[in-house]
């Protein structure tokens, strides 16, 4: 068994008498690549909330390198190298995309809390958010302005927002939705390249995705934690199939 | 905002050092613009600048971090009573008091701050009023330490280092007050550029986003609060100086509002935008309140909602606006 980077124990989350995350556990250890899916309302963005430090859950814990976070603020599970994206982007919007990843860098480097000098001619901190926009192929977009990007490259400056953090732990909320393709398959690219060594968790729709990226499929309905185990049996499990899967699961078993 | 970071020029590396000396040589065009137009009314225009310091102040929080505040004249306010006081105490040194106001407002920007930033929206204008009313009435009632509704007065500085001393015509007075403009503005146009600044623009785009990069959000706003601070209190400080006497209106609701409605006009998150706001404000303000003493404000409404509907990001974007045509014109020239 592989050490274990991020572990929920029995975590619950309610709001206002409904439960929407219903006493998950799970681990995942160094390299993992994990899929969790679910359909629409299972609690999925909800979990990655409160991993994450946005939500703190009603019931049960987080840990992160076995350490307890439950209770921390996001800033703290950050240094830790919890690192997530967002499922709609959230970016900063008046600067360029440059500034977007730079401030990324300065903050892990602990520069943002200079207050005189000019960071963007920094050469470590220019050499970092160059590579990262050039793994995600928008260093041509450095000095756009991020209001004045497409969609789907604004997906792609999230991610590297995301890699340029240095993340032990990356939690992906459904990183291809709505992306042309050209752009997704630049985020799959990405995804595959990522260090061998750090723990995915990737909130997917795209089963072909799942099924390519992940090792292990967890599987999330009505707010509880139904299946979790290898992605080839994930399509045989009579409950997921009847939760979610549907006609992807029967035209696959069928072919 | 493209306008903004075409102007501040934030990303392009290349150009600080050509924008800080763009900077300064427009603040000394200005200065000598100001000083050829209104040579008898030197007075105004010192004013002006100490207004102008103000808005920037507020500038700092409302349009780089986006804190709105309608109580930003606390801070100015009480910096020119601790100047004014320190001055009546015997300290008269014009730079000592020019310290002196900068650490009053320095204090005062980071408690507000530290209240003010806790909150969001609706509530955190609510509390930014409230701070101002509360140092307000408080400088009604101290009157010991204010002069209650008298003001304060007799404030009379020394010589600017023991040799220049505040002439009756307000020369003296006004290249100081240039002078202390030009340094605050050359000051601020890094601050907002480095690591620091940005990270506070990031913070006024998205505040969770800027959490999930592992910001400390509130110690930062409170920070640049204290900056903000600084600043409000080297204008009110210039105000004490150059004028003698302190009253309540420097610490009343009208200067806050005045301060908030300069910035909107001249556009807010530039600090171009804050100058340009407060000049072109106080000077309508100084002819067309000369000309028509009754209506005055009512031209401004009308200029304000001018400005509103046609440049709804200040006068700065059209000042950008205006630089990129005459840009791309020369381009396309042979």
């Amino acid at each position: 068994m592989s050490q274990s980077l991020l572990e929920l124990r029995n975590v619950s989350m309610s709001f206002g008498g409904m439960r929407v995350n219903d006493d998950i556990s799970f681990s995942i250890g160094k390299g993992e690549r994990v899929a969790l899916i679910g359909p629409n309302g299972a609690g999925k963005t909800t979990l990655v909330n409160v991993i994450s430090g946005d939500l703190t859950p009603s019931q049960g814990a987080v840990q992160l390198a076995g350490v307890d976070v439950t209770g921390l603020p996001i800033s703290d599970r950050v240094d830790a190298g919890l690192i997530r994206t967002f499922q709609i982007t959230r970016l900063f919007k008046s600067l360029t995309v440059a500034q977007n990843v730079a401030l990324a860098v300065m903050q892990r480097k602990g520069l943002t809390r200079q207050i005189f000098s000019s960071p963007m001619d920094r050469p470590d901190v220019r050499r970092e958010w160059e590579r990262a926009l050039g793994t995600l192929g928008i260093a041509h977009l450095a000095d756009r302005q991020v209001s004045k990007l497409a969609y789907g490259q604004q997906r792609l400056l999230d991610l590297a927002i995301g890699l340029a953090l240095e993340p032990k732990v990356l939690l992906l909320d459904e990183p291809a939705a709505g992306v042309p393709s050209e752009e997704s398959s630049k985020i799959i690219e990405a995804i595959d390249r990522l260090p061998s060594d750090i723990a995915v968790l990737m909130i997917e729709h795209d089963m072909d995705l799942v099924f390519k990226f992940a090792r292990r499929v967890l599987v999330l309905a009505n707010g509880k934690l139904i299946f979790q185990g290898d992605p080839a049996e994930v399509t045989h499990h009579q409950e997921v199939r009847r939760a979610y899967l549907g006609s992807y699961a029967d035209a696959r078993h069928a072919s | 905002m493209t306008d903004r970071t075409m102007v501040d020029g934030m990303s392009a590396p290349r150009l600080t050092l050509p924008l800080e000396l763009r900077a300064v040589a427009i603040t000394l065009a200005l200065g000598a613009l100001g000083y050829a137009l209104f040579p008898d009314d030197l007075a105004f225009l010192t004013r002006l600048i100490s207004i102008a310091l103000l808005v920037l102040s507020l500038d700092l929080v409302t349009g780089y971090c986006g804190v709105a505040s309608l109580g930003h004249a606390a801070i100015y306010g009480v910096s020119a009573y601790v100047v004014g006081n320190a001055c009546l105490a015997g300290h008269s040194d014009p730079l000592l008091l020019l310290l002196v106001g900068a650490v009053a407002g320095a204090v005062m920007g980071l408690v507000s701050g530290a209240l003010v930033t806790r909150f969001k929206g609706l509530p955190q204008l609510v509390l930014s009023i409230a701070v101002g009313q509360l140092v307000a009435a408080l400088a009604n009632k101290l009157s010991t330490l204010t002069g209650g509704s008298d003001g304060l007065s007799g404030i009379s500085p020394g010589r600017i280092f023991g040799i220049y001393a505040f002439d009756m015509y307000g020369r003296t007075g006004y290249v100081f007050s240039v002078a202390v403009l030009l340094i605050v503005f050359v000051v601020l146009l890094r601050i907002v550029r480095s690591p620091f600044g940005l990270l506070c623009q990031a913070i006024k785009d998205d505040g969770l986003r800027a959490r999930m990069i592992g910001a400390r959000v509130y110690p930062r706003l409170v920070l640049m609060y204290g900056v903000s601070g600084v600043v409000g209190g080297i204008g009110g400080a210039l105000n004490a100086i150059n004028t003698g006497v302190v009253g309540l209106d420097s610490v009343g609701f009208e200067r806050s509002a005045e301060a908030l409605v300069m910035l909107v006009l001249g556009g807010a998150g530039s600090l171009w935008g804050a100058l340009i706001g407060s000049i072109v404000f106080q000077v309508f303000e100084h002819y067309v309140s000369a000309a028509n003493p009754f209506h005055w404000m009512t031209m401004v409404g009308a200029l304000l909602i001018a400005v509103v509907l046609f440049a709804p990001k200040g006068l700065v974007s059209l000042g950008g606006l205006l630089a990129g045509r005459t840009a791309s014109v020369l381009r396309r020239r042979p």
